[in-house]
C-alpha cells in the first residue's frame, strides 16, 4: 500500500495540474487560451501550474507570431507522459488495492 | 474517504482528455433537422419522376429524358440536392451552435475544426465523384453512392466527436452498398438513410446528450 501510494506523483496533486496534463495526453501543441477555456481558468493561474510542469521538464513550450500577435502553445514531453501514465496506473492500482481491502472485511 | 477521491480524480481526468479531444456539442436536433429536410427533397424526387416508393424499377431509364417544372433530370436533381445539402448543414450548425451556447462552449475549438476537415475530406471526394458519375451517366449510381461517401465522412469525424455517429456512419455505408446492387431502390435507400435514419439517430442522441 505505501509502496503505491509512493509512486502517485506529486507534481500531479493538484486539479490544475492534471486538468493540463490530461488534455496535453490527447492533443499536441495546444494554446495558452485553450486550455485557460477548456480549464475555466484565471491567466495568473494557470501559467503558475504550467511554469511548474515546465520545471519538471513534463512540458514543452512554443512561441511564435502569428501575425503580430504572440501565440505560445504546450505539449508534453516524453518524460511528461511517462510520469503522467505512472500517475494514472498508481492512481487505479491504489483504487483496485482498497476495493479488496473492502472486500476481505 | 480516499477512494472516492481516486475515483473522482480519474474521473476529472478521463472527461478532460475526452472533453479536449472531441467536439461534444453536436445536437439530436440538428440530426432530426436533417432527416427532416432529406425527406421533403426525396418527396420533391419521387413527385419530380411520378414514380411512387417501392415501385421505381423503371424511372433511371425514362428519367433521364424526362423534362418538368421547367428543368432537366439532371438540373433537378443537382439543385435538389444542394438544396438539402445546404438546408441540412445549416441547421445542423445553429442547432449545435445553440447547444454550444447553452453549456457556456464555443463552436469553434480545435477539436472542431478538426471534426469538421475530417468529416469533409470524404464527403467532398463523394460530392466530386457523384458529379463525375452524373456527367457519365451513371445515374442509377449517384444516390447510394452518397451515401457511402456520407457514411464514411460520419466514420471518420466520430474520432472528434460523439462516438455514436459512428454507427450511424456504418448503417449509412451498408445501404449505399446495397444500392451499388440494387440500382433501382436508391432512391428509397436514400431516403431510409438520410431521412429516416437521421430523425431516429436525431431522437436518440437528443434524449442521451441534450436534456
Amino acid at each position: 500500500m505505501k509502496h503505491i501510494i509512493k509512486s502517485l506523483n506529486k507534481a500531479f496533486d493538484n486539479r490544475v495540474r492534471l486538468g493540463i496534463m490530461s488534455i496535453l495526453m490527447v492533443n499536441d501543441w495546444v494554446d495558452f487560451n485553450t486550455i485557460k477555456e477548456q480549464l475555466g481558468l484565471s491567466d495568473g493561474n494557470l501559467a503558475s501550474h504550467i511554469k511548474a510542469l515546465e520545471k519538471n521538464e513534463y512540458i514543452k513550450i512554443n512561441k511564435e507570431f502569428v501575425g503580430k500577435k504572440p501565440r505560445t502553445t504546450y505539449a508534453a514531453t516524453g518524460v511528461g507522459k511517462l510520469a503522467f501514465e505512472q500517475h494514472l496506473r498508481a492512481l487505479e492500482a491504489l483504487l483496485n488495492q482498497n476495493d479488496k481491502e473492502k472486500d476481505s472485511k | 474517504m480516499e477512494n472516492k477521491n481516486h475515483l473522482e480524480e480519474l474521473a476529472y481526468i478521463r472527461s478532460m482528455m475526452e472533453q479536449s479531444s472531441r467536439f461534444i456539442s453536436l445536437s439530436g436536433l440538428s440530426g432530426i433537422a436533417a432527416g427532416t429536410v432529406a425527406l421533403l427533397g426525396a418527396a420533391l424526387v419521387f413527385l419530380y419522376t411520378e414514380v411512387m416508393p417501392f415501385s421505381q424499377r423503371k424511372y433511371y431509364f425514362e428519367g433521364v429524358v424526362r423534362e418538368k417544372w421547367g428543368m432537366d433530370y439532371m438540373t433537378f436533381f443537382l439543385l435538389d440536392g444542394i438544396i438539402v445539402l445546404g438546408l441540412a448543414l445549416s441547421l445542423g450548425y445553429y442547432f449545435s451552435k445553440r447547444k454550444a451556447r447553452k453549456a457556456g462552449q464555443k463552436m469553434w475549438t480545435p477539436s472542431s475544426i478538426r471534426l469538421l476537415v475530417n468529416f469533409l475530406i470524404p464527403l467532398v471526394t463523394g460530392g466530386i465523384f457523384c458529379l463525375i458519375l452524373m456527367k457519365k451517366g451513371y445515374f442509377g449510381f449517384v444516390a447510394p453512392a452518397t451515401l457511402i461517401f456520407y457514411g464514411l465522412a460520419l466514420v471518420n469525424g466520430s474520432k472528434y466527436t460523439l462516438e455514436d455517429i459512428k454507427y450511424l456512419g456504418i448503417a449509412e455505408i451498408i445501404l449505399g452498398l446495397l444500392g451499388m446492387w440494387y440500382v433501382g431502390f436508391g432512391l428509397l435507400l436514400w431516403a431510409i438513410g438520410f431521412g429516416i435514419l437521421h430523425i431516429i439517430y436525431g431522437i436518440r442522441m437528443y434524449l442521451k446528450y441534450d436534456r
